[in-house]
């Protein structure tokens, strides 16, 4: 299942800024594992890359943590928060990884998660008229659009025309 | 901040800090994501918890967990739950195992374990391939499944885990795909909060020894029906069942396994006499 890209009804500012954190906190965490993951399997460069999305998402939470200063934030369970889709939509789908996978490959399912995640706070901006809801919704989308920017930036430096598939002298599946 | 406090714990505190070793993109990522948030839903304290496994890929998880945990001897992970249980009623008793595990070597104790009620959550992550060991068909593995350890597939029909749950007096029976993380989520904490032997099936794809499951993600889909709690409706509804319905099956009604055993802090020789039957 992906990540959900639309949110339900949010109700308020309070509610935003604790599906905003528990977002951020999700794709720290799952670009912790992935990065670990790498580690596990010897991919260095993907391990590097990961740790650092996963560094930038934990700033990023740490500035709502901030913003929550103040206001009133609802305590969510995990089953109870408003996403769309099965998981929260700056979540990368573990599913979708590979022990050979190269970087530009990391890195567009890295684009989607941004994408689905500026995708949210889009349509939340557009679809509340909650002055204080709004607000936050516009920030939101507006780092979120930097993240993706962030991650185009590095898909640069791995063109498609220099993608090098990564050889396994020692395949898990051998046919005879 | 005023954050509305709640005394539930979060899904971080049922991790332990170990890093699994499983293939990048593996199901059982999946599973352990659910499973902690399903802790983390039901507020148990992770103290209260014990996660008990026999062998293989998906047995690794009780060590990923920050639970009582007891990585047992293959295929036996249910004899050890149902007798931690027994002793120990106030815990919660989750049994992990994978399709090779559970429904193999471990195929007498699932048949008796559904039989036997007792209260405990037995979550099989489904594969349909010995991953551990390379490759091998399973008892899931559909007849067909070419490859270099069974050039032309088995031949053999597959074993089908609801049916057998179902016909053996499983109280709570549910089929999930791993990647449907909230749907996993909900029906592990409806099954830890179901009465009785719960056996839920989660289809785990091995991406490395079959990268076709990939597929999963788009074959399963939610049952059309609503469970029941009549077993001979659920066994009409399974025996026309594609392999990828999810959902709820079976909700029974057997009043759980209780011991008649009154100080299980005395010798366990007594209890185990009136579990041998």
């Amino acid at each position: 299942m992906t990540a959900g890209v639309t949110s339900k009804v949010i109700g308020s500012a309070g509610e935003l800024l604790a599906h905003a954190y528990q977002m951020e906190l999700e794709a720290q965490e799952r670009y912790g594992y992935l990065a670990d993951q790498m580690e596990m399997h010897n991919n260095a460069d993907l391990a590097k890359l990961f740790r650092e999305l996963a560094r930038v998402e934990g700033i990023h939470a740490g500035d709502i943590l901030e913003q929550m200063q103040g206001m009133q934030v609802p305590q969510i369970n995990p089953l109870d928060y408003k996403w769309s889709g099965s998981e929260s939509p700056e979540a990368l789908d573990m599913g979708d990884m590979h022990y050979m996978m190269t970087p530009r490959q990391a890195l567009l399912l890295a684009l989607k998660a941004e994408q689905n995640a500026f995708e949210f706070f889009d349509h939340l901006l557009k679809s509340t008229d909650d002055e204080d809801t709004r607000r936050f919704a516009a920030e939101f989308a507006e780092e979120e659009q930097e993240h993706v920017e962030l991650v185009l930036k590095e898909l640069k430096k791995h063109p498609e025309s220099d993608e090098r598939t990564r050889e396994d002298m020692d395949p898990p599946i051998q046919q005879e | 901040m005023n954050i509305q406090q709640s005394p539930n714990f979060k899904a971080s505190d049922y991790k332990s800090g170990l890093t699994p070793v499983w293939c990048p993109g593996c199901g059982d990522f999946h599973v352990l994501l659910s499973v902690t948030k399903a802790l983390a839903e039901l507020g148990t304290p992770p103290e209260n918890v014990a996660v008990i496994s026999g062998i293989g890929c998906s047995s690794r998880i009780p060590a990923y967990t920050n639970c009582y945990g007891f990585h047992g001897v293959h295929g036996r992970s249910l004899a050890l739950g149902a007798g931690l249980k027994v002793a120990r009623p106030d815990l919660t008793v989750m049994v992990m195992s994978g399709d090779g595990d559970g429904f193999s070597i471990g195929g007498n104790h699932f048949l008796h374990a559904c039989r036997r009620n007792v209260d405990m959550t037995y979550i099989v992550m489904d594969n349909r391939v010995y991953g551990m060991t390379k490759g091998q068909p399973s008892p899931t593995t559909e007849p067909d499944w070419d490859s270099a350890l069974s050039p032309g597939g088995t031949g053999l029909s597959p074993f089908h885990p609801l049916v057998i749950a179902l016909a053996s007096g499983a109280n709570f029976v549910a089929r999930e795909f791993s990647g449907d993380i909230k749907g996993s989520t909900r029906t592990i904490v409806e099954a830890v909060r179901h009465p009785g032997f719960s056996f839920v099936e989660i289809l785990s794809p091995c991406v490395t020894f079959r990268p076709d499951e990939r597929q999963w993600k788009t074959q399963t889909h939610a049952a059309s029906v609503e469970a029941t709690d009549d077993p001979a409706r659920a066994a009409r509804r399974i025996m026309t069942d594609d392999g990828f319905n999810v959902g709820v099956l079976y909700r029974g009604r057997r009043k759980p396994y209780e011991t008649h055993v009154s100080d299980l802090a005395g010798d366990p020789a007594i209890l185990e006499e009136e579990f041998a039957v």
